[in-house]
C-alpha cells in the first residue's frame, strides 16, 4: 500500500501534512506517535471511511478514495480492521460474532462455518469462549475475539488500531505474539498504529513516527534506536522532557509568582 | 436456534393480536354492516328549516330506523331546503302522502326524520318526494314565542267600572 | 435585539441543516429496503424488540384511558340522562384521537428512545464502523429493519390500544356503572363509520405516526455524539421530538378528516 502526498484538514486543524508511507507486502508496519495526532484518522483514511483533502492512497494498486460504492466494499472485504475496543457486536455471541463476515459475505453452509470459526477461534485462544457474550469478556479476550472476527474472510491486510493500550502485560504478551504469528503464518500485511513503544517496537519490521501532521523519521527499529533526532529519541525512550517540552506554554514563573505577592502584599 | 423459534411465535402472537383488534373494531365498533347500503331508493324532501338535522341521520318510520338522510341542499329559488332521504329496498310500500317531520331524540340527542304514513294506495319510487313535511322546532322561536304569551297574559284585562 | 435575531437565526438554520440530513438519511435508508427484503429475519427480530415488548404498556396504558373514559363520560352524560351515548363517547374518542396519538406517545417513550439508545451505543463502541470496514452496510443491516418493524407495529399497537380502551369503557359503564349493554354498543355502532373514523383515525394516524416516530428515532441514533452525554440527549431528542410532530401531526390529520 502507498501513501503519497496526504493532507487532511478536520475544520481549522491540520491533521496531516504531504505525508508520504510504504507499507511492503507480507511485512508489520508500525505508524506511530503521541496521542492525538491523527493515527486513527489515518486508518479511516487507508479504509476509504473518509476522503482525503489532497494525495493519493493505493491499497494493492487501486486508489481508494476513487473507488465507487460497490468496489470499494470489495476492496473492504480484503482489508481488516482491529478497532481500539474490538467493537464486537454485543448482542452477539462470540461464535457468531465471528461467524458474521461469513454469513453477511459468502454463501457457506452452516457446518463449514462452523468449522471456520471454530479454527479462527482456536487461533486465537478463545475456542472455549465461543458461546459467551461480548459483555461477559474481559477487554483483553474482547480484542482477541475481534481479531479472529478480522481473520475470518482471510483477508490480505490487517490494520490495528491501538491494539495494546490499556491492557495487562500478560495480555499484551498474548496480543503481541499473536499479532506477528498470525502475519507470519498468513502472509498478511499487518499495519498498527499504536504508541506503546517497546511492544511494537519489538515486533514491527518497519516503523513511521509521526508528529504535527507529518512523519518526524523513519525505518526498522535498530536503525530509528540511532537516529540523530532529538524528538525520536525523546519519543523511544520516554523521556518526560526534550523537543516535546514538559510545560504547557505559560509566561515566566518568577513573573507569575512576584505578581501574587504584590497583590497579597496589598 | 431454539430462541428464534420462539421469538417468531411471539412475533407472530403479537401480529395476530393486533389484526384480531382491528377484527373486534371493525365488526362489533363500527357500523360495518351498513356499509352496501346505497342500494335503498332515494326520495326527496323539502322542509322550510332543517334545524340541526345532519346527512347520515336516520329516517324512521314508528320507531324502526328505514333509511338516512344522504344529501342535504338549499334550493336557491324556493328557498327551502332539499332533504335527500335513502330508504332501505325492503321498505317500499310508503304511501306518496306521507310526511316527514324533523324531531330530536331526547333532550340532548341528534336530529332525525321521523315518517308518518298516508293513506293512499300508490307508493313512493326512487326519486319521489314527499309533498306534507314539519320542519324542526327551532328552540329559540320556540321560547321566543313563550316569552310573547307570557307578557300578553300578565296584562290583566281592563275593568270597566 | 440584534444578538438575538442572530441567534434566531442561526439556530434556524441549524434545524434547517439537520431536517435536511434527516431526509438525506431517510432516502439512505428507502434506499436499503431493497436488500432488506432478501433477509426478512432481521424485521422479525425487530418486531419482537419492538413490537412484542411494548404490548405490556400499550395494553395496560389503554386499558387505564378506557376506564377512565367510561368514568369521566357517565359523569358528564349522566346529567343530561343521555347514558346511553357513553359508548360512542369512549368509542369515538379513542377511535378518532386518543387511540393513535397515545399509542405512538407511549411508543416513541419506550420503544423509540431504546432504538435510539441502542443505535446510538453501536456508534460509540464502533460498532457500526466496524460494520462499514467489513463491507457491511449498517443501512440495511441495522437502520431500516428498525424502521420497518417500527413502521408495522405502530398500527398495530393503536389498534390493540383502541380495542382494549373501548373494552375497558364497556366493563366501567355495564358492569359498575350499570349502562345498558345493548345501548353502549348498539349506539356505538351506529356512531362509528368503518371508513370514516376507524380507517381515517386509527388506521391512518397511526401509520403517519409511525412513519414520524420510527424515523426520527433511528435518525437520532445515527446523529448522535458517540459520548453517553450525546446517547443520553439524543434519546431525550427522540422522545420530545416525536411527542411535538406526532402532536402537530395529529392536529394536521384531524382538521383534514375530522374538520367540519
Amino acid at each position: 500500500m502507498t501513501v503519497r502526498g496526504l493532507s487532511f484538514h478536520y475544520g481549522d486543524r491540520i491533521i496531516f501534512r504531504n505525508v508520504d508511507l510504504d507499507i511492503p507486502r507480507g511485512k508489520v508496519t508500525a505508524i506511530m506517535g503521541p496521542s492525538g495526532t491523527g493515527k486513527t484518522t489515518l486508518l479511516r483514511l487507508i479504509g476509504g471511511q473518509i476522503r482525503p483533502n489532497a494525495g493519493r492512497i493505493e491499497v494493492d494498486g487501486a486508489c481508494v478514495h476513487e473507488l465507487g460504492r460497490k468496489e470499494l466494499y470489495q476492496l473492504r472485504k480484503r482489508m481488516s480492521m482491529l478497532f481500539q475496543s474490538g467493537a464486537l457486536f454485543t448482542d452477539l455471541t462470540v461464535f457468531e460474532n465471528v461467524a458474521f463476515p461469513l454469513r453477511e459475505h459468502t454463501r457457506l453452509p452452516e457446518n463449514l462455518i462452523r468449522t471456520l470459526v471454530l479454527m479462527k477461534l482456536e487461533a486465537v485462544g478463545l475456542r472455549g469462549a465461543r458461546d459467551l457474550m461480548p459483555s461477559e469478556l474481559s477487554g483483553g479476550m474482547a480484542r482477541r475475539a475481534a481479531l479472529a472476527r478480522a481473520i475470518a474472510l482471510d483477508p490480505m491486510m490487517i490494520m490495528y488500531d491501538e491494539p495494546f493500550s490499556g491492557q495487562d502485560p500478560i495480555t499484551m504478551g498474548v496480543l503481541i505474539k499473536l499479532i506477528r504469528t498470525l502475519n507470519d503464518a498468513l502472509g498478511l500485511t499487518s499495519v498498527i498504529v499504536s504508541h506503546d513503544v517497546k511492544e511494537t517496537a519489538s515486533i514491527a519490521d518497519y516503523i513511521y513516527l509521526i508528529s504535527d501532521g507529518s512523519v518526524a523519521d523513519h525505518g526498522p527499529p535498530q536503525a530509528l534506536e540511532r537516529s540523530n533526532s532529538a524528538w525520536v529519541e525523546q519519543f523511544l525512550h520516554a523521556l518526560p522532557d526534550g523537543p516535546m517540552s514538559f510545560h504547557y506554554p505559560a509566561p515566566s514563573y518568577v513573573q507569575d509568582l512576584s505578581l501574587t505577592e504584590e497583590s497579597s502584599r496589598d | 436456534m431454539g430462541n428464534l423459534k420462539k421469538l417468531e411465535l411471539a412475533v407472530g402472537i403479537f401480529v395476530a393480536l393486533g389484526l384480531a383488534a382491528f377484527f373486534m373494531l371493525a365488526m362489533k365498533v363500527s357500523n360495518i354492516a351498513e356499509l352496501g347500503e346505497d342500494k335503498g331508493y332515494k326520495i326527496t324532501a323539502r322542509f322550510e328549516n332543517i334545524g340541526g338535522l345532519k346527512v347520515r341521520a336516520p329516517v324512521t318510520l314508528g320507531g324502526v330506523r328505514i333509511g338516512r338522510v344522504v344529501g342535504i341542499d338549499l334550493d336557491t329559488r324556493s328557498y327551502e331546503a332539499v332533504v335527500t332521504l335513502s330508504i332501505e329496498p325492503k321498505y317500499n310500500q310508503l304511501p306518496t302522502d306521507s310526511s316527514a317531520s324533523i324531531l330530536t331524540s331526547g333532550v340532548l340527542g341528534e336530529q332525525y326524520v321521523g315518517l308518518e304514513p298516508g293513506g293512499m294506495d300508490e307508493y313512493l319510487k326512487n326519486g319521489g318526494s314527499l309533498k306534507l313535511t314539519q320542519s324542526a322546532l327551532v328552540l329559540e322561536k320556540l321560547i321566543g314565542r313563550m316569552v310573547t304569551n307570557a307578557v300578553s297574559g300578565d296584562k290583566p284585562p281592563a275593568k270597566t267600572p | 435585539m440584534i444578538d438575538g435575531l442572530q441567534r434566531l437565526g442561526r439556530s434556524t438554520l441549524g434545524w434547517l441543516n439537520r431536517l435536511g440530513r434527516a431526509t438525506l438519511f431517510l432516502l439512505r435508508l428507502l434506499g436499503a429496503l431493497a436488500t432488506l427484503a432478501q433477509r426478512p429475519s432481521l424485521i422479525v427480530k425487530q418486531l419482537y424488540s419492538v413490537g412484542v415488548l411494548s404490548l405490556p404498556i400499550i395494553a395496560m396504558s389503554g386499558l387505564f384511558v378506557g376506564m377512565v373514559l367510561g368514568l369521566q363520560g357517565y359523569a358528564n352524560l349522566v346529567d343530561f340522562g343521555a347514558t346511553s351515548s357513553l359508548g360512542t363517547v369512549v368509542a369515538l374518542s379513542l377511535v378518532r384521537e386518543l387511540g393513535p396519538v397515545l399509542a405512538a406517545l407511549l411508543y416513541a417513550a419506550r420503544a423509540g428512545s431504546a432504538i435510539t439508545a441502542e443505535i446510538g451505543l453501536m456508534k460509540a463502541t464502533e460498532q457500526l464502523a466496524a460494520m462499514q470496514m467489513m463491507a457491511v452496510d449498517p443501512f440495511a443491516r441495522v437502520f431500516a429493519p428498525r424502521f420497518v418493524a417500527g413502521f408495522i407495529a405502530m398500527p398495530l399497537l393503536a389498534g390493540i390500544f383502541t380495542a382494549i380502551g373501548i373494552l375497558g369503557g364497556y366493563f366501567v359503564a355495564v358492569r359498575q356503572l350499570g349502562v345498558d349493554s345493548g345501548a353502549f354498543w348498539s349506539q356505538m355502532q351506529a356512531a362509528v363509520g368503518l371508513v370514516d373514523d376507524v380507517i381515517n383515525g386509527v388506521v391512518i394516524k397511526s401509520l403517519a405516526f409511525g412513519w414520524v416516530a420510527n424515523w426520527i428515532a433511528v435518525f437520532e441514533g445515527y446523529d448522535a455524539i458517540p459520548t453517553s452525554e450525546g446517547i443520553s440527549l439524543a434519546t431525550t431528542r427522540t422522545v420530545v421530538n416525536t411527542a411535538l410532530v406526532v402532536l402537530a401531526l395529529d392536529f394536521v390529520l384531524t382538521a383534514i378528516f375530522f374538520g367540519v
